[in-house]
């Protein structure tokens, strides 16, 4: 690990303030990712700012809505008696990545902004676009069992490996952002990028810019929402393929408000507008969510290592929204 | 920097790079807990921070100071054990033994979080606000930390052991026990 300054923010005006004092400088959560990345030298930085004791407070706003401070752990929002309740399906998409004790550990800040797990990403003897722009992407040819199968493009296959963003995805959330010149919001599904000829550009905020709160926006739905995840073992590893979904189904049998995303499947939460409009009115049965999943996935592309990809994050579409009918909470 | 560790105040310099497992082991010698993967994927280093467990080996020193930390060390002595220590022992909760502090001190913040009501990957219903710790909740709680003896279904059966309300007469210690 390279040697670096460490300081400590008290608000976020100073977190601010401190990462513009010096070029070079990365904001530190729980250190789950950012710490393993510098060990292996992927990440350099030159100064540390800990916002770890930043707001961590989740409140329930007069709308119905949530606002979570970007320093709550992530156990504290799944945990947490109106997050539970409202939005089911991001407790339970918190509860299905990493382990008990990093979740402890890692802020929701920190959780958006982690990066790729792809294992070139963190070999500095391979080639990988993401870490050193132009080298080359040792993926396409090499392991891609766990890359992207939608929005990819020839110089980066990566995902994005976390389960929380796509609750965050389906659900419309707000990223609440805080830099040199003010605050400002940005929609969530904008917030991260697909990696076209820049893979090293990961998301919309300036490397000033700090997150501050993440806003859930009250949505009835997603009383009756969950996160349904497949992997390689049961427990503790990263998605093959994941589905938030919310569903309301009218009283004549057809769908009413639908949201769905899916994780493991590209370089960012992908919130699956095409399922969704295919849904919109359409009676809710597995065949519409067949086709609907149809329609979302018409557009992927297999690698040798992940095209079983394709039909696994259909199938698992149709099995979340048929379990959601049939009343399944999880 | 200041650290409280097992009810101990210690002052030590440290370079920022300087990990919670580092700290404790190379500069405090408290060698219980260990430095299996050192990337948080195997819970060898898992210690409890005002009570909650974390992965010392991705956490920075430096953010830890001025907080209550308790290592297997604080838990228990061998002339006084602590419940899931004995009932480690008692149920063949390992081999090696190198997972077993992580496990432990994993286990204990387990039946915090459980106690608080914090669910679970595998809790059926999100509104209640308790928690059944049954086998399946209890395999899944305890995933972050690897056994590489496969001594699991031993380290389950002694949570599960050291959790149950104390019988109305001492259980036979198994003689063969290890
Ligand atoms: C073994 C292992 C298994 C895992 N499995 C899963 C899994 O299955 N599912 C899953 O979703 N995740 C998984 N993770 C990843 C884990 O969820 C993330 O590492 C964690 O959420 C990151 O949060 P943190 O606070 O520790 O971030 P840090 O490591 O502190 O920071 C990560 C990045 O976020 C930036 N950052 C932090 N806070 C802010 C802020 N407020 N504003 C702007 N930038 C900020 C940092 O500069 C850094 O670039 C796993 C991790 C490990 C080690
Ligand atoms: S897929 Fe992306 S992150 Fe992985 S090696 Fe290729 S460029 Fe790098």
């Amino acid at each position: 690990m390279n040697p670096f300054d460490y300081a400590r923010a008290a608000d976020p005006a100073e977190a601010v303030r401190l990462a513009g004092a010096r070029p070079n400088t990365k904001f530190l959560g729980g250190g789950t990712n950012l710490v393993d990345l510098m060990r292996e030298t992927i990440e350099t930085p030159d100064s540390l700012v800990d916002v770890t004791g930043l707001s961590r407070r989740i409140e329930v706003l007069a709308d119905g809505g949530i606002l979570i401070g970007a320093a709550a752990r992530n156990t504290a929002v799944a945990a947490d008696p109106a997050v539970r309740k409202r939005f089911p399906m991001l407790a339970r998409a918190i509860l299905a990545g990493a382990s008990a004790q990093i979740r402890n550990m890692a802020t929701v800040g920190g959780n958006i902004m982690q990066r790729t797990r792809c294992c070139y990403f963190y070999d500095d003897a391979a080639r990988c676009n993401k870490r050193v722009p132009g080298a080359g992407c040792d993926a396409v040819g090499g392991f891609n069992r766990m890359h992207a199968i939608l929005g990819a493009s020839p110089a980066c296959v990566a995902t994005h490996p976390s389960d929380l963003c796509v609750a965050l995805a389906a659900l419309d959330a707000v990223v609440h952002v805080e830099g040199p010149t003010g605050g400002r919001t940005l929609r969530f599904i904008d917030f991260h990028r697909l990696p076209g000829d820049r893979p090293d550009i990961e998301t919309a905020l300036a490397a000033d810019e700090l997150i501050t709160a993440v806003e859930l926006p009250p949505l009835s739905a997603a009383a009756r929402s969950t996160y349904r995840k497949v992997r390689d073992r049961s427990s503790y590893a990263f998605a093959l393929v994941s589905v938030a979904a919310a569903l309301d189904v009218a009283a004549d049998g057809t769908v009413g408000t639908v949201r769905l995303a899916l994780g493991g499947v590209a370089h960012k939460p992908w919130r699956a507008a095409k399922a969704e409009a295919a849904l919109h009115g359409a009676p809710a049965t597995e065949a519409s969510f067949r086709a609907a999943a149809e329609a979302e996935l018409m557009d992927a592309v297999g690698l040798p290592g992940n095209a079983f990809k394709i039909e696994l994050a259909k199938r698992t579409i149709v099995a979340t929204l048929a379990g959601l009918v049939r009343g399944e909470r999880s | 920097m200041r650290f409280i560790i097992n009810g101990q105040s210690v002052e030590r310099a440290l370079d920022a790079r300087t990990s919670l497992l580092d700290l404790l082991r190379d500069h405090l010698h408290l060698t219980g807990t260990k430095k299996g993967c050192n990337q948080g994927a195997c819970g060898a280093c898992t210690v409890l921070v005002e009570g909650e467990r974390i992965n010392a080996c991705l956490a920075l020193a430096v953010q830890y100071q001025e907080r209550p930390i308790t290592t297997i060390e604080g838990l228990g002595e061998e002339v006084a054990l602590h419940p899931l220590q004995r009932a480690f022992i008692e149920h063949d909760g390992f081999q090696c033994g190198y997972c077993t502090p992580g496990q432990i001190c994993s286990a204990v913040g387990m039946m915090a979080e459980a106690g608080r009501g914090v669910p679970s990957a595998v809790t059926a219903d999100l509104d209640g606000d308790s928690v059944d710790l049954t086998h399946d909740e209890l395999r899944e709680r305890m995933s972050g930390n690897l056994c590489r003896c496969g001594a699991h279904n031993g380290i389950i059966e002694a949570i599960q052991a050291a959790m149950a309300p104390a019988p109305a007469q001492a259980a036979p210690v198994k003689e063969d026990a290890r």
